[in-house]
């Protein structure tokens, strides 16, 4: 096997094609590596930035779909913690809501879309490792979420008196909970071939999972059968903590909480990470 | 000189099908490669294995001397790849797509080059339109910038040409010249065989997995047929030895003859002198790569380890 030397090196010097400047030759230069991951967060950041009324103001304009007309129907006659009025109770439980399913949809459908339409492919050439692809999905998830979540308490000031006991529970949770929900969303957007499947893990996990983690109630209110079992729902504890953080009582301590939720982060990123690592269903 | 690509017993099985079977391949730093092979003959799997799209069954795959699998920084940094599939981001602009695709690389200030690479490939007067208002060409375009945002020293390029019109494919073809002459090693797969002909130093042919010729184009357009003559004669009719070796009858009566070398010929006007046959028309020919081509894939067998 010989190589054509006759067509190297002549007009190697031909100007517009310059050599790879030195540190791509050399890995270890560490702040030029995290460009990789931190374009990567941008351009997650960028891609529901650019399409935000659908990202943002729309699940803004739902949750307060929701607030409106439960704030209306229930108000009085759900048994909230004592004091507390229930529209002010249940906006941080809109909120929080919205903070985690739309950390989900940001992670699971921009993986899910790029794999059906094959743009995977300009993430996946790259050097970008496991670890940089993980948490540059996740970070971006986590934005979308606060700033949805944001903007359902932008939506909501004038109208409804909610207190801030505690400001840094209340960001704890949010992020911590947004968290879990964005690495949900890469393992779903991971696992699904199809945006169908993706739906039907929202509808069918996310969803009933959401509406009985006591967005709209207080577990106090509950038969003790379904207290318990609210305690095996993750998102309860997203919940309960970040309204800590609002009235300074809630159904379990907030440190348990916070546990809890990053535990379950924890365990889910070691599965992910484990599983972009080996390529599933990536680099099949 | 370290290769710029080295496949080494690659094997790529799903489920009861192997795609690739034990391939092995070599590409020299600065060589313009042609993949060839018919479709399903694993042409894209091979690209995405030295790519890291996919992982190999077995066997190993390195890129200017970096694993694949296990130095995939390094392998992946070396490597731009234009992909088959018209695939684009319908979210950014031309000049966002390009930024984007840099900054994954770890270049974050690469706005010289990327100016250039859209100058290169006549997409300036793109540059802020979106990647959904782009016809099929100018998509492709992008995509070849996109491969080239890191000035890999090696390039691959899968059917760049497929479905583009034929001013764009002029024009990518001298680009992509172009880069070879200042030392990119260019790795292309084309249906088009006489585009591999004309740029290609070294060529492999891939059937069912394997593969079933690795030569230089020259020695495989020597090596498969000398030369074919096509006469037309009076009477119309050969004399007995040379009916033999006829391959083809063409329209309008000529006769199409395969010999080994030019020398044949005068064997062949002697016999036609004896046996008292006027010659009304003779035409040499040089085989073309896509008879070559149909040759060695006739003639492969199932399982072979021509090499």
């Amino acid at each position: 096997m010989k190589p054509r030397r006759g067509l190297v090196n002549e007009q190697r010097e031909t100007p517009g094609f310059p050599p790879q400047p030195p540190f791509l030759q050399n890995p270890r230069w560490s702040l030029e590596r995290m460009a990789g991951f931190y374009t990567l967060f941008y351009k997650e950041w960028l891609r529901f930035w650019k399409v935000k009324v659908q990202t943002v103001l729309a699940p803004v304009l739902t949750a307060l779909l929701y607030l409106l007309v439960f704030a209306h129907t229930l108000r009085g006659r759900v048994d909230v913690y004592p004091g507390v009025e229930y529209t002010a109770f249940l906006v941080p439980g809109l909120a929080m809501m919205s903070v985690l399913q739309n950390s989900f949809a940001n992670s699971s459908s921009s993986l899910v879309q790029s794999k059906m339409t094959g743009n995977i492919v300009f993430v996946l050439l790259p050097p970008l490792s496991h670890r940089e692809f993980f948490f540059a999905y996740v970070l971006a998830a986590i934005g979308r979420g606060l700033v949805v979540g944001a903007g359902v308490f932008a939506a909501t000031i004038g109208f409804v008196d909610v207190p801030l006991a505690h400001p840094q529970w209340v960001i704890a949770h949010a992020i911590a909970g947004s968290a879990v929900m964005a690495a949900l969303g890469v393992l779903a957007g991971i696992q699904s071939e199809k945006i169908d499947q993706v739906s039907a893990f929202s509808n069918f996990i996310i969803l009933p999972l959401t509406f009985l983690s006591g967005v709209f109630y207080s577990l106090q209110s509950l038969p003790p059968v379904w207290q318990a079992l609210s305690h095996v729902n993750p998102i309860f504890y997203m919940i309960d903590g970040f309204r800590y953080g609002f009235f300074g009582q809630a159904d379990v301590s907030p440190w348990l909480s916070l546990a809890i939720v990053s535990a379950s982060f924890l365990a889910l990123s070691w599965v992910t990470l484990s599983l972009i690592r080996s390529g599933y269903k990536l680099r099949h | 000189m370290t290769p710029a690509i080295q496949v080494d017993q690659v094997c790529k099985r799903y489920g009861a099908l192997t795609a690739l079977d034990r391939v092995s391949l070599e590409i020299a730093q600065g060589e313009f490669f042609g993949l060839l092979g018919p479709n399903g003959a694993g042409k894209t799997t091979l690209i995405s294995i030295v790519a890291g799209l996919t992982r190999a069954s077995a066997g190993s795959a390195r890129v200017m001397g970096h694993d694949v699998v296990r130095d995939y920084r390094a392998a992946r940094r070396a490597l731009g790849v234009v992909p088959q599939e018209l695939v684009f981001d319908p979210f950014f602009t031309v000049r966002e797509a390009l930024r984007i695709q840099s900054g994954y690389y770890g270049l974050r200030d690469n706005e010289k080059w990327i100016d250039e690479v859209m100058e290169h490939l006549d997409l300036t007067s793109k540059a802020d339109t979106n990647m959904r208002a782009l016809s099929g060409g100018m998509k492709r375009r992008v995509l070849v910038g996109q491969a080239l945002v890191h000035k890999p020293p090696v390039i691959v390029l899968d059917e760049p040409t497929a479905g583009v019109d034929v001013e764009l494919r002029q024009a990518l073809w001298r680009f992509i010249m172009r880069l070879n002459r200042d030392g990119h090693t260019i790795v292309l797969t084309t249906h088009y065989l006489e585009e591999a002909e004309a740029l290609c130093g070294r060529i492999a042919m891939l059937k069912q997995g394997q593969v079933v010729a690795l030569d230089t184009t020259r020695n495989l357009l020597d090596r498969h047929s000398g030369c074919y003559v096509e006469l037309r004669i009076d009477p119309d009719q050969l004399p007995q030895p040379l009916a033999a070796r006829v391959t083809d009858r063409r329209e309008g009566g000529a006769y199409r003859l395969a010999l080994r070398d030019y020398i044949e010929l005068e064997t062949l006007m002697h016999e036609l002198r004896s046996a008292r046959v006027r010659v009304v028309e003779m035409e040499v020919m040089q085989p073309d790569l896509e008879e070559v081509f149909v040759q060695i894939m006739a003639a492969a067998p199932r399982v072979s380890s021509a090499r």
